[in-house]
């Protein structure tokens, strides 16, 4: 094994095209495990913990800049409010431990339907700014998850930056597990309304093989909105709007069974999850303040 | 490969280090620095918890490669630390600290007197886990330690909740925890009346 430290941004796509089956490694959470445990023998592993740029963020007009390598732990504690929805699933990853090692970054790499970023960046809406010695390129979020583990990376590219749109509504992130720290999602889901288009977006996590959005429930309920009027009149939405929602968000999962939860119980906890982040998100929508901070 | 670190305030060479290594394996094989500990090599129990740049990391998840420069504190060069941290508000790397072969034969001696801990370099959070019954077979102290001691230099006066959170990824099979809440109250209790 060699073991590659580039110390900027240039030196480590040049070696991952040299090296394209290296390995690179961040927070190494993923990647050590899998060391440790022999599941894994990498000829390279590329280190990516020397370029500065990957563990900045910057926050724009429209997108904020995150960063591939930038902890959980800073998204927790810096940008609650542009990024509640994925502050809030940072804050369910695992452990303090953890969090201050591993980031957005690695989470796209390993692409498990599991992974707490993924449902909070499809229902934010997001691109990811992937490069390489031949030029860089922009994948939306929709598209980078292409099978289980597997995502639309090429070999010799690098993720650079996720482009994430700045909340302009309430976001909400929740997941099912045994306990509250230390926990893989038997299933997750996020929500986020966008009132400037009107429009809500989800993210559905460990219920199909790769994380999805819940299209169907999503084009319901942004035409149950409309007709209602609900985005001028900030009304409490009609019982059977959220139960419908909730039913499509359940329709649109594709789960199994497995060691932590059966098929039929994710189903339905992600149509629970989606009904209560609706009452909650639309409650902070109609509240005086119309926060944009995500309930802890 | 060779890595150069350093650890507890003092520079160290690790030599014939394989690339796949972790840092814990480094420490304990490489170094003879026994004190964090092994149980699970996949990040679930904490007990491997090291500072890395001041952050607390579980260090059987770091590449022994990704090292190369930082600095790592220990269990065994925590009294040092937290010491340095309280008389000179931290230490510049290579004056104050431990060194390896100290590190090594460190123990924490049992006193006479354990309420003031005389004759033995403690930590405050140390003192105070003895103190409150907090330590059963030790393998889950050093994390713990490292991971409190952190919480204590962030906050001084944490919350149940606070407490709770920063020590989520540590695991215990013996105390049932409570002992060692009372433990971390306990030493941040200590350290308010200190101010
Ligand atoms: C005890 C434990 C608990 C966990 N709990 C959770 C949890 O609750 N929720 C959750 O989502 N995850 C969890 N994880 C998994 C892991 O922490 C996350 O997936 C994390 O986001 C990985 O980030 P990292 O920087 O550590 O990745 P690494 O391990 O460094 O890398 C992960 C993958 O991404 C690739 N990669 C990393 N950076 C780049 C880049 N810039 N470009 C291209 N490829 C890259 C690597 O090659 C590798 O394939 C847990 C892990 C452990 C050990
Ligand atoms: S040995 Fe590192 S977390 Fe368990
Ligand atoms: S005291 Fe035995 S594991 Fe904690």
């Amino acid at each position: 094994m060699d073991f590659l430290r580039p110390a900027s941004w240039e030196e480590a796509l040049a070696a991952k095209a040299e090296h394209p089956t290296a390995v690179p490694i961040a927070g190494g959470t993923d990647v050590m495990v899998e060391i440790n445990f022999d599941h894994r023998r990498p000829e390279y592993l590329l280190d990516l913990n020397r370029i500065e740029l990957l563990r900045e963020w910057e926050v724009g007009e429209e997108n904020v800049r995150l960063g591939a390598s930038v902890p959980y732990t800073q998204i927790m504690e810096n940008l609650r409010t542009e990024l509640p929805g994925l502050a809030l699933a940072s804050h369910t990853v695992a452990s303090p431990q953890i969090r201050n090692r591993g980031g957005v970054g690695g989470n796209l790499g390993t692409a498990s339907p599991a992974g707490d970023a993924h449902p909070a960046l499809l229902a934010a809406g997001a691109e990811v700014e992937v490069e390489s010695v031949r030029g860089s390129r922009f994948i939306p979020i929709d598209e980078f998850y292409t099978g289980v583990k597997r995502n639309a990376l090429q070999p010799d590219e690098l993720i650079k930056t996720v482009h994430i749109k700045k909340a302009d509504g309430p976001q909400q992130y929740s997941k099912v597990g045994t306990r509250n720290a230390m926990v893989i999602a038997v299933c997750a889901f996020g929500l986020a309304l966008h009132p400037e288009t009107r429009t809500v977006r989800t993210g559905i996590g460990s219920a199909a093989p790769t994380p999805i959005r819940a299209k169907e429930a999503e084009a319901f309920l942004n035409a149950a909105l409309e007709e209602g009027g609900f985005w001028d009149s900030g009304k409490i939405i009609t019982p059977s709007v959220a139960k419908q929602f909730a039913d499509l968000v359940s329709a649109a999962a594709n789960p199994i069974d497995d060691v932590r939860g059966t098929a039929k119980y994710r189903r339905h906890a992600v149509g629970i999850m989606a009904r209560r982040q609706l009452g909650w998100t639309w409650e902070q929508y109609r509240g005086a303040g119309r926060t944009l901070e995500g309930a802890a | 490969m060779r890595v150069n670190f350093t650890v507890n305030g003092r520079p160290q060479e690790a030599d014939d280090v394989w690339e796949g290594e972790s840092l814990l394996y480094v420490l304990r094989e490489r170094l003879g620095l026994p004190g964090s500990k092994n149980a699970c090599e996949q990040g679930e129990c904490g007990s491997c918890t090291v500072r890395l740049d001041g952050v607390p990391v579980c260090s059987c998840l770091v590449a022994a490669g990704q090292v190369e420069g930082r600095e790592v504190v220990t269990v065994e060069g925590l009294a040092e630390f937290a010491k340095d941290r309280t008389e000179h508000g931290g230490c510049a790397s290579g004056a104050c600290g431990t060194t390896l072969d100290q590190a090594k034969r460190w123990e924490a001696k049992p006193t006479q007197d354990s309420q003031t801990g005389e004759g033995v370099e403690l930590s405050p959070i140390q003192q105070a886990f003895i103190d409150a019954g907090a330590v059963q077979c030790g393998f889950c102290t050093p994390g713990l330690l490292i991971a409190a001691d952190e919480l204590l230099e962030r906050n001084g006066s944490p919350s149940d909740q606070d407490i709770r959170e920063a020590l989520s990824g540590n695991l215990c099979r013996c105390t049932g925890y409570e002992k060692i809440l009372d433990a971390v109250r306990l030493a941040a209790a200590r350290q308010g009346e200190a101010v």
